[in-house]
């Protein structure tokens, strides 16, 4: 992929970005930042391909430790925002 | 290189991740749908790990698959056991390590760029015959790091960087580690802005030379900046901080996707990074202050500073837990305001009881949620959800200002600066123009407080502790509205 295409889908994501989270509830901006968390820990997917690739000791040993720290946020990120949307109810209903 | 884009349908998986991300950001408008969204997000990133892994010749499975537990296991045990007053400081706490991983794979990149598909060839010419004017025909080649990938390398180990100290640090002032202060270095704003161009001098210069102290430089220098930044920030601005450090791991996630080349990585990082770029501005804008005062920080030290001499006594009434709950027993609306004060004493659950009681009795109870109240965005909201408040009872400023005309009783718990009338009136008060609820129009207003030494974070007094409507209740919050539950049930 050439630069300008790899531009064109990132400014097009900020934008997306931009009216989504404006949709966001305030009272969910607690989960927001914990799931946004949890999902630029996408970032292991170079950890992997460091940690996969031969040639390099380094990177290699670099990118196991990348996939260690990605791995708690991403499971840590998705469990504790389930737990908490777990606990918004609303009324119930007499 | 040729491994990196080899099918169509990887390109394609990667693109139903960031779709699915999107829609777990989609998800949250509403807590109805944001558990679905939630499951989304999780296929999402299911998905992108498999096309990872599915696509790359893995020689090593074994020990990913135990990185994968260890840090998998790591997270969901934080995750369950974590309390829920302490969520501002594990958000910090788990920004840091994107930060951290994304510097990682960066340096990991650096030292192995051939698997990243970031290598390009450089002609060697002969420098002999090219003197004796032989033509530059190249003798060889050597493979470089390409100039483009090393500026994105470089700024992505460099964001990463700064989310990683800032975020110790903030993590440190959120868990109580270290002094909630503003800590204020003299010269600061040199040092800082030094730094900053220093980062960015050197990571144009990596484009002509790609040798190994340029990127440790940069590195080290970009560890130093994010802890300088988040030092003289203060407590109470914690709100602003935290999203700015969302935002920061986003556009690390981002820089580190143009150097791969990875749509899920861009898509989730400009994502992310919008998201707590927007944070970041709901909150400011809720304490009518520029982004920039907020990052250059010391806004808690110089208001004390300045304020705490000229004090005059003036009269206020002081309320027991009877006169609360024999006045909101007789109410017909009570508006409830929590802060940060609430989640210090865990309140939430004790006030959840109290506001059954008032129910069981008729009395119609709302709570009142400031936007910058407690430590993070939608701090308040949480620990509500957590003591089984239904969210329909749960009103954002704007949505409940028009009700304290109406309300008997404002109950203020934990809170100080958000109801105070200083920003609307007094033009010389540090937090002039910021919404504040109209607590003052409400008829009896109830305040809990441990003591009438201590202000808010501005360091402002507050007039509302003086109004004839007014009756300070002093105690620890949580005792206090146990008192306040055993009077009403007699």
């Amino acid at each position: 992929m050439d630069f300008i295409s790899i531009l064109s889908i990132f400014v097009l994501a900020c934008f997306v970005g931009y009216y989504v989270v404006w949709s966001v509830t305030p009272a969910l901006h607690t989960p927001l930042m914990a799931v946004t968390n949890a999902i630029s820990s996408v970032i292991i997917v170079g950890a992997l391909v460091a940690s996969a690739a031969a040639g390099s000791p380094l990177a290699k040993f670099l990118g196991l430790g990348a996939v260690v720290l990605a791995s708690v946020n991403i499971f840590g990120g998705f469990a504790v925002t389930q737990r908490m949307l777990a606990m918004y109810k609303k009324k119930e209903k007499k | 290189m040729e491994h990196v884009t080899s099918s169509p349908w990887v390109g394609l998986a990667y693109l139903v991740a960031g779709v699915l991300f999107i829609m777990a950001l989609r998800g949250l408008s509403s807590p109805g749908t944001s558990r679905a969204g939630n499951r989304y997000g999780m296929i999402g990133m299911t998905i992108a790990v498999a096309t990872t892994l599915v696509t790359h010749s893995i020689a090593s499975l074994p020990e990913i698959a135990v990185a994968i537990a260890i840090g998998g296991g790591i997270g969901f045990v934080i995750a369950r056991r974590i309390q829920m007053t302490a969520m501002p400081q594990l958000v910090a706490a788990f920004h840091s390590l994107v930060g951290l991983a994304a510097v990682l794979v960066g340096l990991a990149a650096y030292a192995n760029p051939g698997a990243f598909g970031i290598l390009h060839q450089v002609p060697v010419e002969n420098l002999l015959e090219a003197v004796i004017g032989n033509g530059g025909a190249p003798v060889g080649f050597v493979n470089e790091i390409e100039p483009q990938s090393r500026i994105e390398m470089g700024l992505g180990i460099a964001i990463g960087a700064i989310t990683f100290s800032g975020s110790i640090i903030a993590f440190l002032k959120l868990a109580g580690k270290m002094s909630g202060a503003a800590i204020l270095l003299p010269g600061r704003h040199v040092l800082n802005l030094g730094t900053l161009i220093a980062i960015l001098g050197l990571v144009a210069w990596f484009t002509q030379d790609e040798s190994a102290w340029v990127i440790a430089t940069i590195t080290v220098l970009s560890f130093a900046i994010g802890f300088l930044l988040i030092i003289p920030i203060g407590g109470a601005d914690m709100p602003v901080v935290v999203s700015m450090l969302n935002s920061y791991s986003g556009w690390a996630a981002a820089a580190m996707g143009f150097t791969l080349h990875n749509t899920a990585m861009i898509v989730t990082g400009a994502l992310v990074g919008s998201s707590g770029a927007i944070l970041s501005y709901i909150m400011c804008k809720a304490m009518n202050r520029s982004f920039l005062s907020v990052i250059a920080g010391g806004f808690g030290a110089e208001a004390t500073a300045s304020g705490g001499a000229a004090k005059e006594q003036r009269p206020w009434k002081r309320g027991s837990a009877e006169d609360a709950a024999f006045l909101m027993k007789e109410a017909e609306n009570v508006i409830i305001i929590p802060g940060y004060g609430m989640a210090v004493s865990q309140a939430q659950h004790v006030l959840r009881e109290m506001a059954d009681v008032l129910k069981a009795n008729g009395v119609n109870v709302k709570y009142a949620i400031h936007p910058v109240a407690g430590r993070m965005p939608g701090h308040m909201n949480v620990l509500l959800a957590e003591a089984n408040v239904p969210y329909d009872e749960v009103f954002e400023l704007e949505d409940i200002q028009g009700d304290f005309a109406q309300a008997d009783v404002a109950f203020v718990i934990g809170a100080n600066d958000v109801v105070n009338p200083a920003a609307k009136t007094d033009k010389s008060s540090p937090i002039y123009g910021m919404p504040v609820f109209d607590v003052d129009k409400a008829k009896t207003i109830f305040f809990v407080k441990r003591s009438m030494g201590g202000v808010g974070y501005s360091g402002v007094d507050n007039d509302v502790f003086y109004m004839d409507q007014t009756m300070m209740l002093l105690a620890d919050a949580k005792k206090m509205v146990e008192e306040i539950v055993k009077a009403l049930q007699h």
